[in-house]
């Protein structure tokens, strides 16, 4: 079709825009919550040809029908808010309808980040059972009715039992037809996402939301990479628990906050639901780096070295600056882990202007 | 007229009925067309079609995909809905969509037939190319070549510049010839100072002191060196097609002019489409509550037609609804004309009572109404016989944003100030009026133009736009002179930043 080049065309352009955006787009979070099932919409602004136009605007004009001089027209839309009364009236955004692999794509592109490489032992088959062709035996619970019928019509008519005037069709064993099946086994690459983060009293709503705009984008581009993804969240201050993505990102507790006891809880789900052949696992702690005590820091290196980094593709700790947070943590990574394991990602994230680096030093390894 | 058979062979055989009946109907009632290729199409290719501006075999470009993706989707979430599209070409080529119900899909053949009419007769569109299907198509392949030579990035992003510069033509040039080049008679190679002056005729050579005496023959000498001067100027007048002078005199590559003389002579083939929307939409729309209610309706069908003409002519507040004015106007022509309501003795009645009831059975109106559609265009069609009696009956009102909470609301019922706002809206079809002045300014090979303020000043962050488009043409300095919020301004761009300039005035600087 010849439109389709055009369309195309279009969409170039529009992927250039939110190229061009993808800075505001991330740190701002207009995309969430414009999320469908498998599409995002993308308000843009309207792509035009400027021109020689006359400006100010419909401010004035004719119009048709009924009223008094100084009754309020309808217009169909909602004025612009204080201040900005009549500014930019008549200019309809443009909104785009992009699939998530799609702007998981464009983030790559704009990032530059390399495609994932699977750990490789974990080709786990899905399987899937399809219907095929028909058979002359199988089970009563998949008779195909139509055919059968037909089979013992063609039968009757045949012999010369049927007669149109007492239409009577009974099969016969030799008629039945069955529907057959067979198993199609689908390579499949699934993977875990652990998300861990800090509740305690020092972690603010800004740093909530700068860590929420963060792991959306880790979501679309990690999906964009594996048919079969699990999200699972986990919070914690001296204690940890299992929460859903909801409670997640609007809780607040005020105690202390014991790093090690989200580490556990990590290792407990993964031993529990997440088989190491079959699944690439991703944890992404987020903290603003206060630790109880050096004890548990220590804990956490350890539980890190045994235990959670064996299992998993990657880890990564993202430290939200926070006006109360020491950042004590991130240090102590860095020493312990030092340039030497690969594994392990550290980044701090200063404020939502950082959400793109973040992005680019999580992702950028390819793990 | 014998119909081709495969001309309607997409239709079904009761539609091709209807198409014949409705076709004969039209003709026994005086409507002159060429004739008319109907289509069935689905909302997909009415979508396409639409969006290539009725042509599908347009050259490529992205906003057509822009358009595509606009119209199908709001058909998909149900906010619009393309009955019909007519193209002016002979033969004339019109789609209908399929999913119409059968009474849609009447009144639109109706419709079409009206239109029809109006593009073979209207004077605005007597010089359009009528074989403008072929055209396009012949566009299309041009550009797809130049594309296989220069690459597809770089002649969208040319198409894009003539783009932005496709409303600087000259709405009336098809009609006027602006640049008369007479003969020549004076002899070019001599200075002007010293050619011969045309001499007044004289019998007697005695009496040539009297009859050509000397101040006469000094203003006369004075007259052509001022010619000469003028000639030498570039353009020698200004001229308002910059299209057709950037094709001339900017330094493009072949395939850069022949795009931008496509963009150019498509720009003229629509031009008139946008100078009698209100007049082509009202003869329709006249035309098909015509033919549907004396000829084409069934009984059952009467409410659905109606609900469908009352949606065509919905009326929206803020907008005027051209379909609605237009079938008004038409009418009130046709009543005026049939009751002897013009002339002086009518214009010179002031008593209401006597207007109102004013019926000489002159029966003119149909007559009129040809006449109207012949020879006017929105402008003089508003100009001239949106009068007070109309305004009032059809309910026209002024509006304006009130200041203080941004709210439109109705500010008036004043006829002189209705009409004068409508045929503001309309003067130069809503286009600034913008011509090429120098093609030599400041002596440096800079683009003067001049924009003919009449009251509105120009959207400055498009011009500026603009004008950096006007530079990759005329690769030299660009200036444009208009008037911004009440002060004579010139804009610059010269490649760097574009800038705003008081302007010098230029007789005095040369």
């Amino acid at each position: 079709m010849k439109m389709e080049t055009d369309v195309n065309r279009f969409r170039r352009i529009v992927r250039g825009r939110i190229k061009d955006n993808l800075k505001r787009f991330i740190s701002s979070g207009e995309l969430i919550g414009r999320q469908g099932n498998k599409q995002v919409t993308i308000p843009l602004p309207r792509i035009d040809l400027p021109r020689f136009q006359f400006g100010g605007n419909q401010q004035k004009g004719v119009g048709q029908g009924d009223g008094q001089p100084g009754d309020p027209l309808n217009q169909g839309q909602p004025q612009p808010g204080e201040g900005e009364a009549g500014q930019n009236p008549g200019e309809h955004g443009l909104e785009v309808d992009v699939s998530l692999e799609e702007l998981a794509d464009i983030l790559a592109e704009e990032l530059q980040l390399p495609r994932i490489e699977d750990k490789g032992k974990k080709n786990v088959k899905s399987r899937k059972f399809r219907y095929h062709g028909v058979l002359k035996t199988g089970p009563e619970g998949l008779r195909n009715f139509k055919r059968t019928y037909k089979e013992a019509l063609k039968r009757q008519i045949a012999s010369g039992d049927y007669s149109p005037h007492a239409p009577k069709v009974i099969p016969i064993k030799e008629d039945k037809r069955f529907r057959s099946f067979k198993i199609e086994e689908n390579p499949e690459a699934s993977a875990v996402i652990i998300y861990m983060m800090d509740v305690s009293g020092s972690m603010g709503d800004e740093q909530k939301e700068i860590v929420r705009l963060t792991s959306f984008w880790l979501d679309t581009w990690l999906k964009r990479n594996y048919d079969n993804i699990e999200t699972r969240f986990i919070i914690h201050d001296a204690v940890a628990r299992e929460v859903d993505e909801q409670t997640f990102y609007h809780t607040k507790e005020s105690g202390g906050t014991l790093i090690s006891s989200a580490y556990k809880l990590c290792e407990k789900i993964i031993k529990e639901e997440y088989p190491l052949d079959e699944w690439n696992i991703y944890m992404f702690h987020f903290s603003d780096g206060d630790n109880w005590s050096g004890n548990d820091t220590n804990e956490c290196m350890l539980l890190l070295d045994n235990v959670l980094l064996p299992t998993s593709n990657l880890f990564c700790y993202g430290q939200v600056e926070s006006r109360y947070g020491s950042g004590q943590f991130l240090k102590d990574l860095e020493k312990h882990f030092g340039e030497n394991q690969e594994k392990v990602v550290t980044h701090q994230i200063k404020d939502r202007d950082g959400i793109m680096n973040a992005l680019k030093v999580f992702l950028g390894k390819g793990k | 007229m014998v119909m081709d058979p495969r001309l309607t062979s997409e239709l079904t055989p009761e539609l091709r009925n209807i198409v014949m009946e409705i076709e004969s109907q039209s003709r026994n009632l005086g409507l002159d067309f060429f004739p008319v290729i109907f289509e069935m199409v689905n909302y997909q290719q009415m979508s396409e079609i639409a969006s290539y501006g009725g042509f599908p075999t347009r050259y490529p470009h992205w906003r057509f995909g822009m358009e595509y993706e606009h119209l199908s989707k709001s058909y998909e979430y149900g906010l619009s809905l393309i009955y019909e599209m007519v193209i002016n070409n002979d033969p004339c080529y019109a789609y209908l969509l399929k999913s119409n119900s059968l009474v849609d899909q009447k009144t639109v053949i109706a419709h079409v037939y009206g239109h029809c009419d109006f593009f073979k007769n209207n004077y605005c569109f007597s010089h359009t190319n009528r074989k403008m299907l072929d055209e396009m198509a012949n566009h299309g392949s041009r550009v797809r070549r130049y594309i296989e030579e220069v690459g597809h990035d770089e002649v969208e992003s040319f198409i894009d510049t003539c783009l932005t510069l496709e409303n600087l033509i000259d709405q009336h040039a098809p009609h006027i010839r602006r640049e008369p080049k007479a003969g020549r008679d004076a002899d070019d190679s001599l200075p002007p100072e010293k050619r011969p002056v045309p001499k007044l005729p004289t019998q007697r050579s005695y009496m040539d002191g009297y009859i050509n005496p000397e101040g006469y023959l000094k203003e006369q000498q004075e007259r052509i060196i001022r010619e000469a001067e003028r000639e030498k100027r570039f353009p020698e007048s200004p001229r308002r097609d910059v299209l057709q002078f950037l094709i001339e005199h900017a330094p493009l590559s072949a395939w850069q002019r022949d795009v931008l003389s496509i963009v150019r002579e498509e720009a003229y083939y629509f031009a008139p489409q946008g100078q009698t929307k209100i007049m082509n939409e009202g003869w329709a729309v006249y035309w098909h509550s015509k033919l549907m209610t004396q000829f084409v309706l069934n009984d059952s069908e009467v409410i659905d037609y109606c609900d469908h003409y009352a949606g065509v002519t919905a009326t929206s507040g803020m907008r005027l609804n051209p379909y609605k004015v237009g079938v008004e106007l038409m009418r009130h022509i046709e009543t005026r004309w049939n009751k002897g309501r013009y002339g002086l003795d009518y214009m010179l009645c002031d008593d209401p009572a006597q207007r109102r009831s004013w019926d000489t059975q002159t029966n003119r109106g149909r007559e009129k109404l040809f006449e109207v559609r012949k020879y006017h265009n929105d402008i003089t069609f508003i100009d001239e016989f949106l009068d007070e009696d109309f305004c009032e009956d059809a309910k026209l009102f002024t509006w304006a944003a009130d200041r203080r909470t941004g709210q439109a609301v109705i500010s008036d019922r004043d006829f002189p100030q209705i009409k004068q706002e409508l045929l503001d809206a309309l003067t130069n079809f809503g286009q600034p009026i913008i011509e090429v002045v120098d093609g030599n300014f400041r002596n440096r090979g800079e683009l003067l133009m001049s924009h003919e303020h009449q009251g509105k000043d120009l959207k400055i962050d498009w011009a500026m736009e603009t004008m950096r488009s006007l530079f990759k043409i005329w690769n030299r300095p660009v200036n444009l002179s208009t008037i911004l919020e009440g002060e004579p301004r010139l804009l610059i761009y010269d490649g760097g930043e574009p800038r705003i300039e008081k302007p010098v005035t230029t007789e005095e600087a040369s």
